[in-house]
């Protein structure tokens, strides 16, 4: 791990979007992806509206375009599920290209598609300008319990070093010509599994004395920059905003 | 492979993310008090160990394979709160850093995946260890039965968020067949990886395994050493 406390998804640039507080991010992604998935999925143009935001956002935090698109493989499970849905729901058939397709099948195909990428989206740029600690110190400043964000620090901190200890395993499974083709041959596999296991713990016990022996009375003293600027909450919740007024209207187009 | 932004309609996605809150604020409570000052970093390490036994593939058949869910592991070797916050840990992290999983549909998640998965998971546990022999195979076999049936109980809770908010008019016993057929296979694999890892912990180090923690008198000196293997 880097000194910047990088991570797969990060984008190292110098960019507002970068230097925005990532309490006012993660406030400005959760309210963003609430009113996409709560926009009517017939109205087509507004999915168009909130990848122009997305695309702006992104502009701004100069993230190459096509830096999201690898990410979006993620939903290809529920993409699967969208392509089957024309055909296997049910209620009024229209003719496509010579195929009986489910109109209702095909709106929710869309809505699956349409909400899902937008979400990717929107995940990309906030984990792609957020480091690690500035994740874990926004969730403390949004209120979540102490002990949880505590925890997401200490995991956060120590998910490479365990990652690592589970390829050297994985190496040295391999190196011992171990290729298992079928489940009744997975036992090494499971004994890695338990012996990282027991790494991890002991880890976690050691760590823990390290930090006792330091002075540590079960929490850690409060670190990161003070007060938020209103200026950044405003600049970052005029995303939301913006992406609220386009759901009304989008409601209103409806009536 | 997690819920992503839009699946699910808002209402309920709102509805299970604060169900969830609630249900991750109670086990936080009952970790600080079982692990006390150790909480932040033993449940960190523990969360970060779910996170890469997930990245570790199994074989499953002619050369495909699986991974793990971990939800009845964790329970089972950390106990039911713990584990179940560190599943959720997990989910926090894979959707705010890998964007798997929408930041919406989080809530339904971690029902779906630590209250189900991971503190139900449990109690299918305790309840199979019940009717078992108190040995320490019985803890083997109940927690690999119960990791199989975990994960059908947590695709029956997609099935039950997809009936009260799924977007489309699919036919609800289609989606149910699917769901439970699949994740019937998928927790076969479950069953067998769990069983065979609580196995490899509790011959090294049975006082670290929760759900065995009867058989192993608490004076007894833990043994030392990790077990050899890269």
């Amino acid at each position: 791990m880097s000194g910047a406390h990088a991570h797969a998804l990060y984008y190292h640039e110098h960019s507002p979007v970068h230097r925005a507080p990532a309490a006012c991010k993660l406030a400005a992604h959760l309210a963003f992806v609430l009113i996409v998935v709560a926009t009517p999925r017939e109205a087509v143009w507004a999915f168009g509206a909130y990848a122009v935001l997305l695309v702006l956002v992104g502009s701004l935090a100069r993230l190459p375009l096509g830096f999201a698109l690898p990410r979006l493989a993620v939903e290809l499970p529920f993409v699967a599920f969208a392509l089957i849905l024309p055909f296997i729901a049910s209620g009024e058939r229209i003719e496509v290209g010579g195929l009986a397709l489910s109109r209702d099948g095909l709106w929710g195909a869309w809505n699956i598609l349409a909400k899902g990428t937008l979400g990717v989206g929107a995940s990309v740029i906030v984990a792609a300008t957020t480091t690690l600690p500035e994740l874990v110190h926004g969730l403390e400043r949004l209120r979540l319990p102490r002990v949880f964000t505590q925890m997401a620090a200490f995991m956060v901190r120590y998910l490479d070093v365990i990652a690592d200890e589970l390829r050297r395993m994985r190496l040295a499974r391999t190196a011992r010509a171990y290729d298992p083709r079928w489940l009744w041959q997975a036992r090494a596999i499971a004994a890695s599994a338990g012996a990282l296991f027991i790494r991890s713990f002991e880890r976690g016990e050691r760590v823990w004395l390290a930090m006792v022996s330091r002075g540590y009375e079960g929490s850690m003293p409060a670190v990161g920059p003070g007060a938020i600027e209103a200026r950044w909450w405003v600049a970052s919740l005029a995303v939301p905003g913006a992406a609220g007024v386009v759901c009304v209207l989008a409601w209103i187009g409806l009536r | 492979m997690h819920i992503p932004d839009g699946f699910i309609n808002a209402p309920v996605s709102i509805a299970a993310g604060a169900a969830s809150l609630g249900a991750l604020a109670a086990s936080a409570r009952r970790v600080s008090e079982e692990l006390a000052e150790r909480a932040a970093p033993l449940a960190g390490l523990v969360a970060a160990f779910v996170f890469a036994a997930q990245m570790l593939n199994f074989p499953v058949a002619a050369g495909t394979s699986g991974h793990l869910l971990g939800g009845v592991l964790a329970a089972v070797l950390v106990g039911p709160w713990t584990g179940a916050i560190c599943i959720a840990l997990v989910l926090f992290v894979q959707a705010l850093v890998f964007a798997d999983g929408g930041l919406s549909a989080l809530g339904l998640n971690v029902v779906n995946m630590a209250v189900i998965g991971a503190l139900g998971g449990y109690v299918v546990f305790r309840a199979l260890r019940g009717a078992l022999p108190r040995t320490r195979s019985g803890v083997v076999v109940a927690s690999g039965v119960a990791a199989g049936i975990s994960v059908v109980l947590a695709a029956i809770g997609f099935w039950v968020e997809y009936a009260l908010g799924g977007t489309v008019g699919v036919d609800l016993g289609t989606v149910f067949g699917a769901m439970v057929g699949v994740h019937l296979l998928i927790g076969i694999g479950e069953g067998v990886i769990t069983a065979l890892t609580v196995g490899a912990v509790m011959s090294v180090r049975p006082d670290l395994v929760h759900g065995a923690r009867d058989l192993v008198p608490s004076a007894a000196p833990a043994r030392s050493g990790a077990p050899s293997g890269g």
